[in-house]
């Protein structure tokens, strides 16, 4: 079996912390550019120009993209063929302690929600997800998600006859709802089936997908580019001052689910598609 | 969005800040007042008991920020606008204290829309997520009150040419809603 030490964990997930909160993905910005050149708002243009300058300025100065450093959402896919030498979950909190404290990133976690909300001070712990796959290798991919935009995320229990057209409310609604807060354009993820947490954890994998990436069924990608045609209707544009461009892209994930449920999730994330991976 | 931009100067004063219209891009330079959450419910909270705030409102421009730490040798980290929305129930009370703006992102509700035309005050917005963009214009970064909260301490920013948009003008004028409606291509 093979091992790995989780010291090698603790500056893997340091780094993917600073990595993420300065360096938006190429993907990311290219695609801003796409749209950039498609968007028809002279004044929406504009403000696109500032995005792509600021993504350029926390790139060359290592600084934060956005302020809002977010909660440090980590999903692990693990091998069933690594052993891990020490405690694996320490190891990521540890690491987002260093990335956070060490790369001038903000702390925004509080320990205890509703009572006493006091800062942990170092953004730990980190939302992790693990996954037990098969192989000897552990690819970890780090997102850290800001407020604006997760908090105008949202799920729902739809009924099988709600359908096609009720997905489409339904994600149409929380766009609006979000507006200009989500700091838009956004990229939309869209969890559908499974049951009410599984449909949320695959709103969140559609967020972080690349970007140029779509659904492998053809309907599903059908759908995405459905959804984006929408939302971009909407008129909401960058930063909600008007335009054609309210979101980047829209993706598409889904899950079997029950004979009555139809369970969909909307992931908002703000135009700082953030996110990082690396396999150890 | 007008093309060219106003160079204006913080604390507002009346004049300026009724001469702000719906749509116009603005330059600040001056100094404005680092607020958020923790800090609009400590002002709140302090209002109520019958306490002077820790730092005079009157003309202030309140910036809905709680930056990134500083690296060595720069003023501030990056400084991006908050939502707005989450101040919405305090602000009221804090433009009836003299408050003369506000910056940040997003929508406010009616009950702010009113205060802000019976008193003189816009509303304007600075980019979300472009936080390493405006921080260039921050020049200082002075803690004036709760220091215990952090990045949500009360703060004076010394600012030159910080980019902005106004929103929403004394007058009710909604930038959100002018700017979206010529690009709405959907029954909502």
């Amino acid at each position: 079996m093979k091992e790995l030490d989780a010291n090698i964990i603790i500056k893997a997930v340091k780094k993917l912390c600073i990595d993420a909160c300065c360096h938006l993905p190429s993907d990311v910005y290219q695609k801003m550019s796409d749209c950039k050149e498609l968007e028809e708002s002279p004044s929406a243009k504009i403000i696109l120009s500032d995005i792509m300058e600021n993504a350029q300025i926390a790139h060359n100065e290592e600084v934060p993209i956005c302020q809002d450093t977010g909660l440090t959402v980590v999903f692990v896919e693990i091998g069933q063929d690594l052993h891990i030498t020490g405690n694996l979950e320490e190891a990521i909190n540890e690491g987002v302690r260093q990335g956070y404290t060490d790369g001038y990133l903000r702390k925004s976690m509080v320990f205890e929600p509703l009572f006493e909300r006091k800062n942990t001070k170092d953004n730990s712990p980190a939302i992790i997800h693990y996954k037990l796959v098969q192989g000897d290798k552990i690819n970890i991919k780090l997102a850290p998600k800001g407020a604006g935009s997760e908090n105008k995320s949202t799920v729902k229990m739809l009924i099988p006859a709600d359908g096609i057209e009720g997905v489409k409310k339904f994600v149409l609604e929380t766009v609006l709802a979000a507006g200009p807060n989500s700091c838009p354009p956004l990229v939309v993820g869209v969890g559908i089936g499974g049951s009410m947490e599984m449909a949320a954890l695959n709103s969140k994998k559609a967020c972080i997908r690349d970007i140029e990436t779509k659904n492998a069924d053809p309907r599903y990608a059908q759908l995405e580019e459905e959804l984006l045609l929408m939302i971009n209707k909407t008129g909401i544009g960058p930063q909600g001052l008007g335009g054609t461009t309210t979101a980047l892209k829209v993706h598409v994930e889904w899950y079997p689910t029950h004979i009555a449920m139809l369970p969909v999730a909307v992931n908002i994330n703000c135009h700082a598609a953030r996110h990082a991976h690396i396999e150890l | 969005m007008s093309s060219e931009k106003k160079h204006i100067q913080a604390p507002f004063d009346d004049i300026t800040a009724r001469s702000l219209k719906a749509g116009d891009q603005v330059l600040i330079s001056g100094t404005i007042i680092a607020a958020r959450d923790a800090a609009h419910k400590r002002m709140t909270e302090a209002l109520d008991r019958g306490e002077k705030l820790p730092v005079d409102l009157k003309n202030a421009v309140i910036y809905y920020v709680g930056p990134s730490p500083a690296k060595p040798n720069t003023p501030i980290g990056s400084a991006g606008p908050t939502t707005s929305g989450r101040m919405d129930s305090y602000t009221p009370k804090l433009i009836e204290q003299g408050l003369k703006g506000m910056i940040g992102k997003g929508y406010r509700k009616e009950e702010v829309v009113d205060a802000m035309k019976k008193h003189g005050v816009p509303y304007l917005v600075a980019i979300g997520g472009a936080g390493a963009l405006i921080a260039k214009s921050i020049k200082k970064y002075t803690v004036l009150a709760y220091e215990d909260l952090g990045a949500e301490a009360i703060a004076a920013l010394e600012v030159e040419n910080f980019p902005a948009i106004v929103a929403i003008d004394c007058e009710g004028n909604n930038y959100y809603e002018q700017g979206q409606a010529p690009y709405r291509k959907t029954s909502l």
